[in-house]
Order: structure tokens, then sequence, then C-alpha cells
């Protein structure tokens, strides 16, 4: 195979990057090579975006690993004439470290490419799921091994305590100190419960590690039950998950082949076997007392803690549940030592979090950073920053349990308690991140829709209240908001979370208490200007046929939908604003510009 | 399968696939000379990655390119899916995103056969431990 190109400039085409005018980089990178004759040696390639827009254009050559930022058009021909003919770097568009001013030639040693770390995320899109061997090669289940054959059940336990590991579903509550009471409670029969329910909205962590990597979970759970004495688990799963749940039992199935499920584990006398049970896909269902009620056959509703699952749980014995990205750190923990993970994070936060990039972001994807990184670095160097270079106004964190980040918290270290100290909160991992276009009340709005569909109505702060929440917000995004709402909406607000039984009706208003204390403009001008100012609610709109330009060409007449617009042949046309639906057909048809928002 | 019964039966299968997986990766006088991953996750077979890798497979084998591809887990990319990750023997492994087959194709005839890149590149941004 005989490769016929020396070189190869690689030059980021990403949306950010093309903004930037890196498509005429790459035209005039052509020419200049041609121009030197050089257009069979070197090849210009356009690429995918390198997340790192902030310092964009950017140009990659290979085979060097040189990594040129901030280019302008004009760079091309000395790119050709230093770099490509006569092999020297250009110093003044190498990358410089923003710490340490020292200059980076080798893009393998930016910063920028460490800011990624992937633990729970180790094997997924490297190994076939499919295939344990794989999973073994990349030392799958020696961590089991190393627990039965070397450590006792109190030696893990403390591992997993001393590495500072807390849990992902959502509560931060730390794993080892769960596994301790799970194992101190008396018991002919404990049961490890893996949740799987993942319901928040732009969610996805639990379903790609189970996509990607389903043994690191089935080790995990197997080295918690023998930490906590259970020789059962269960995996709690939604249906709505075909591919994890299928390859979730291919992975059962060669884990117990291979004797690494079943009796006699690595020639001990552990024994450890694990279930499917399937959730119907309802949000409640993965607070754990009501996924342990669903897994009995019961109604998936909670009940009141205490009883704490680790004392009282499935069919009353004592259930250590704990969540897919959290059991899929553990065996890294204890091959790697608590020391290790310890040594990644934040004080209080150890390892590292998987975030699910959604919204207005380019891109959109998984992510694994270590606790600590900031909210600038996830959405702008590794997110590639806002769409359509548009502004960023707000992200959502912690799905319709969270709150909305803003600017002013870009520079925020993420992690448990900065979040909950910025008024949202960790939750499971899912970011939705939310541009000038966004309406903060109609996004309070939608979050509240989520959740009047997802409570369960046992208790009433949460069946009644959310519902009366979600129409004050509907009120205020039709346009018939007055002011008594936003004290009411900020009262029950709090009655609602801190009456509910459980952690959803706990969390549910958190998006519009935190969309009002960062966002109480707009609410503002929802009531008292009448108007959206992002220009979202459709029902503050107004459109206007500007006299001047009007030609009364009709076309905007014939093509309204509720024959709202009214006019005579070449003459000026009038809306009848009580009939319009605000569909904006008639902007769009109108050859003559000349029909305007208000 | 024949059962593990000991740390030492996990590593001697540890150290067999370890082989095997480094032959396929690095080696430019294995059978194998090429690896082709395709992101295989929900979000990559929404977008169509049964059809690439299906593709891949046919038309590896029709055009006689020894290559061996397999499914693997989300890269992350899901913006960009379908994502395929080509490893050419003793070069790094590229990334390409938004294949479809046409772009599959260009893949195969492009960069496996003559080490000509394709427009589409995914920069990888991540390290795994
Ligand atoms: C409304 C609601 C929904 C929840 N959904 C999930 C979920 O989908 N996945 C999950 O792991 N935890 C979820 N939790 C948190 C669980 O109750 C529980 O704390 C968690 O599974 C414990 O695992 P961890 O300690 O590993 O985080 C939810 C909690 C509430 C209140």
């Amino acid at each position: 195979m005989d490769t016929k190109y020396r070189m190869h400039l690689l030059v980021c085409g990403g949306t950010g990057c093309i903004a930037s005018k890196s498509s005429q980089l790459i035209q005039l990178l052509k020419e200049e090579l041609e121009a030197n004759g050089l257009e069979k040696e070197v090849q210009v390639i356009s690429t995918g975006c390198f997340g790192f827009c902030e310092k964009g254009p950017i140009v990659k050559v290979l085979p060097d690993n040189t990594f040129y930022t901030q280019l302008k058009p004009e760079d091309a021909k000395e790119i050709v004439a230093e770099h490509v003919i006569k092999g020297r770097y250009i110093e003044r568009l190498l990358y410089v470290n923003p710490e340490t001013q020292e200059i980076i030639r080798d893009a393998k040693n930016m910063g920028f490419y460490r800011k990624q770390m992937r633990i729970a995320l180790r094997n997924c899109g490297f190994i076939n799921p499919e295939n344990i061997d794989e999973y073994i090669a990349r030392n799958g289940y020696s961590a089991i091994a190393k627990c039965l054959t070397e450590m006792t059940p109190s030696e893990v336990i403390d591992e997993v305590k001393k590495s500072g590991m807390r849990g992902r579903g959502g509560g931060g509550f730390p794993t080892g100190l769960k596994w301790e009471i799970t194992s101190k409670s008396i018991s002919d029969q404990k049961y490890v419960v893996c949740n799987a329910d993942e319901g928040d909205p732009g969610a996805f962590m639990d379903r790609s590690v189970l996509e990607g990597d389903p043994h690191s979970v089935i080790e995990a759970m197997a080295i918690c039950g023998y930490c906590i004495g259970a020789n059962k688990g269960i995996v709690y799963i939604r249906a709505e998950y075909p591919l994890a749940i299928k390859r979730l039992k291919i992975a059962l199935q060669q884990a117990k082949e291979y004797g690494l499920l079943g009796e006699n584990i690595f020639g001990t006398d552990f024994e450890f076997t694990i279930d499917i049970k399937y959730g119907a896909g309802a949000f409640v269902c993965g607070e754990e007392t009501a996924l342990i009620h669903s897994m009995e056959g019961l109604r998936g509703e909670p009940t009141i803690k205490p009883p704490f699952p680790s004392v009282s749980g499935y069919l009353t014995q004592p259930t250590n549940v704990n969540n897919v990205e959290t059991f899929a750190s553990i065996p890294v923990i204890i091959l790697k030592g608590s020391e290790w993970f310890a040594s990644i994070g934040t004080e209080y936060s150890k390892g590292t979090k998987v975030f699910a990039l959604a919204g207005k972001i380019n891109n959109v994807g998984l992510i694994e950073v270590p606790m600590g990184t900031t909210l600038r670095e996830v959405i702008f160097e590794i997110g590639g920053g806002i769409k359509d270079g548009k502004k960023f106004k707000a992200v959502q964190t912690g799905g319709p349990s969270g709150g909305c980040l803003t600017e002013k918290h870009l520079d925020l270290p993420i992690d448990f308690d900065s979040l909950t100290a910025a008024g949202s909160m960790m939750g499971s991992g899912g970011m939705i991140v939310m541009d000038e276009d966004d309406c903060m009340v109609a996004m309070a709005k939608f979050y509240l829709e989520f959740t009047v569909e997802e409570s369960c109505g046992k208790c009433a702060p949460c069946r009644i209240g959310n519902k009366r929440l979600h129409e004050m917000l509907t009120k205020l995004c039709e346009a018939n908001g007055v002011e008594e709402d936003l004290d009411l909406l900020r009262n029950l607000s709090v009655v609602v979370k801190d009456t509910s039984l459980c952690g959803l009706g706990q969390t549910s208003p958190n998006p519009i208490l935190s969309t009002m204390e960062n966002f109480y403009e707009e609410y503002h001008a929802h009531v008292f200007d009448h108007k959206c100012p992002s220009g979202q609610c459709q029902s503050f709109r107004r459109y206007y046929i500007d006299a001047e330009h009007c030609i009364g060409c009709m076309v905007c007449a014939r093509n309204c939908p509720t024959n709202a617009i009214t006019g005579v042949k070449k003459q000026v046309h009038i809306i009848n604003q009580l009939i319009c639906i605000k569909c904006g057909v008639c902007m769009e048809k109108c050859k003559f510009d000349s029909i305007y928002l208000n | 399968m024949s059962k593990i019964k000991s740390l030492d039966d996990l590593r001697k299968i540890k150290a067999i696939v370890e082989e095997k997986m480094k032959l396929r990766e690095n080696s430019a006088n294995s059978e194998i000379h090429v690896q082709v991953k395709v992101a295989m996750a929900t979000c990559g077979i929404a977008s169509g990655a049964k059809t690439v890798m299906e593709f891949m497979i046919e038309e590896l084998e029709k055009r006689n390119i020894t290559a061996l591809v397999i499914q693997t887990g989300c890269m992350g990319y899901c913006f960009a899916e379908p994502t395929i990750e080509v490893t050419m023997p003793g070069k790094d492994p590229i990334v390409f995103g938004y294949v479809d087959t046409s772009k599959a194709d260009q893949i195969i005839e492009k960069y496996i056969k003559r080490g000509e890149l394709v427009d589409g590149i995914i920069p990888k941004n991540y390290e795994s431990i």
C-alpha cells in the first residue's frame, strides 16, 4: 500500500471555523500548493469540528502533528512556503498555552486534548461490546479477581470509600458508605440493583455505557455483591433501550459461560447471578424506592425514606441501588487504586463525570471530564461552542430537577457542590445548552410539562402543584400573565419543593426558581412589557404590513391559512391581529420584504 | 468456551486476546491490514451505521482488501454519526464522520487503498485510561 501524499493539512471545517473563513483558507492553501507544484504531494482536507472554536480556524499538519491556530486566509502563503516547503515551524501561528505562555507545537501536548478523560467510558468506542474477550484484554474481570482472591469485603469497601466516589445517578451519595451500610444490614438475602432507568430528557450516558461496555457494569455489580454479601443482582432497565438490553444479555450469557457469573467464581465460594427487569419508561421509576416497587410488580410509586433500600428494599431485603455510571467506574478504582482516583477531581467530588451535550451546541455528543472542569471548557473547548455563531445564554444541568446556569457561571468548576451552590445540580449529567433565541420562561414551561406528565400522582403537592405551576407558565407564555402570577409562581414553587414526597416533586420547581433568579427580566417582560424578549413565545408576535413597501400583490392574503389578511389588489393590505395565528407564512411569501415583526 | 477458574486462566485469555488486538492495530505483516470500527450505539445505528457496516464488510471483500470490520460502542461524536474509525497498520487511527455508503466508498478507494485522506475527519478529542 503506497501512500501517495507525504503530508496532509487538516483544516477545521466546523461551523465555527467556517464562520471565521476556514473555507477561504482551504481554497488559498490549495492554490498555493498548486502554484508550487505540490498538489500531488500535499493534500488539504477539511475536517469536522476540533471543538476548539475559540482558537479557530485551525490547521493540523500530518504526519508531524503541528497545530496552527487562529489562522487567517492570508496565512496560507506562509504555511506553504515555510512549513510545507522548508519544513520550518511558523512560531507566531503556533498555539500558546494561556497559563504558561509556552508555545506548543505538537498537538499531542496541548491541554485541550487532555480536557477529556475517559474512565466510565474507557472502553466505549474501543472494544467490541459483544465480545467478552476484548473486555478481558482491557483488564476486564481483573478487578473482581483481585477482590475475590486478595481482598476482604471490608477492604474493598474501604478502597471505594477512600476513592471519594459519589453516586452518578444524581444524588451524589458516597458509594463506599452506601456499600458499608448495606453490608452491615443483617439478612439472609440481599440484592444489588443497577439503576438503568435514565429518564432525564436529553440524557443518554447510561445507555451508551451499557451499549458500549456492558461487562464493566456486570463486573462491578459482582464486586458490590461480594462487599455487601449479596448473591443476586438485578439490572432495572427501561424497555425503550432495546440495543442496550440486547448487548447486556449477550454479555451476561458470555460471563456465565466463562464462569464469571454463577457459582464458585474464580474458584472461591462466591456466587453471583444477574437478572434483568424492564421498566416501562416512567421517569419516577428512576427514583430508587419507586424502582424497587416497580420491580416487585407494584405501581411505580415512591415511598417515604427511611427505611432506605440499604436497610429494606427489594422484597423488604437490604438492597444496594447504584447507577450505571457509578458501577462502570468501580473496576478502575479497584485496579488503579483509590489514591489514583482521588487524585482526579475536586476536594469533595472525585474522578470524572460523563455529560451528554445537547441543545444549541455544535458537538452534540458524549463527553467525560474530570470533576472541576469549567463549563466554559465543556461548552467552548470540547463542545465546539454555540451553533450558528449565536450567543450563549444558559445551560440546563440536572435535567428537569436541575436549574440553569448562565454566562456568569461559565468559569465555575463543575462538581456536585458547586452546581448545587449555584442553584442547579449535577443530576445524572444531561447538559442542554441554550442560545439567545431561547426564552427562559418557555424553557421552564417545557420542564414543567415533563414533570406534570411524569408525576406519579401519589402526593398532592406534586400532582396538583406542578399542574398549577405549569398552567401559570402557560399563561405567561400565551401573553395572559398578570403581576400576581409572578409571586404566586415563586411561592407555590417553594411549597411544592418543601412538601412533595419524593425527589421528583422536591426538585421539579427548580427550573422555575433558577430562571426567575437568573432571568427575572424575562418574566417581567412577559407580564409588564407584553413581550417575549427572545421572540420565542409566538403569542407575543405581531406581524404588520409596511404600507410604504406593500404593492398589493395579494400573495400574502392568498397564502394566509386563516384569511386574516384583507386588501384590494394594488392597494396596501392589512393583517387582522385578532384572526392572525402568527404562523409567519405571509412574511415568508412576501417578495417585497414588506411584512415585519414587532 | 472453557471456564475461567483462576486469575491465571484470566491472564491467559487476556494475553492471547491482547496479542490479537495488538496485531490488528499495529502489525504491518499481519494477515489483517486494516481495521475498521463502526460506532454502533443507538445514535450511530439510528443514522445508518448498520448499512455502513454491511457495506464495508461486503465491499472490502469484493475489492480484495483483507480487513477486520468490527462494531463498537459510542465514540462520543453523536453529532457526526455514523462515525467509523479506520486504523491502517502502524498508523494512528483516524475517525471519519457523516459516513454514508458513498463516503464509505471514498474511504475505501482513497484512504484505505491509497493513504489519501478524505474530507469529514473527526478530530479525536479525548484520552482513555
Ligand atoms: C425523580 C427521580 C428520578 C431518578 N432517576 C434516576 C435514574 O434515571 N437513574 C439513576 O441512576 N438514578 C436516578 N435517580 C436517583 C436514584 O433515586 C438513586 O439515588 C440512584 O440510583 C442511586 O445510585 P448512585 O448512588 O449510584 O447515584 C432518580 C431520582 C429521582 C428523585
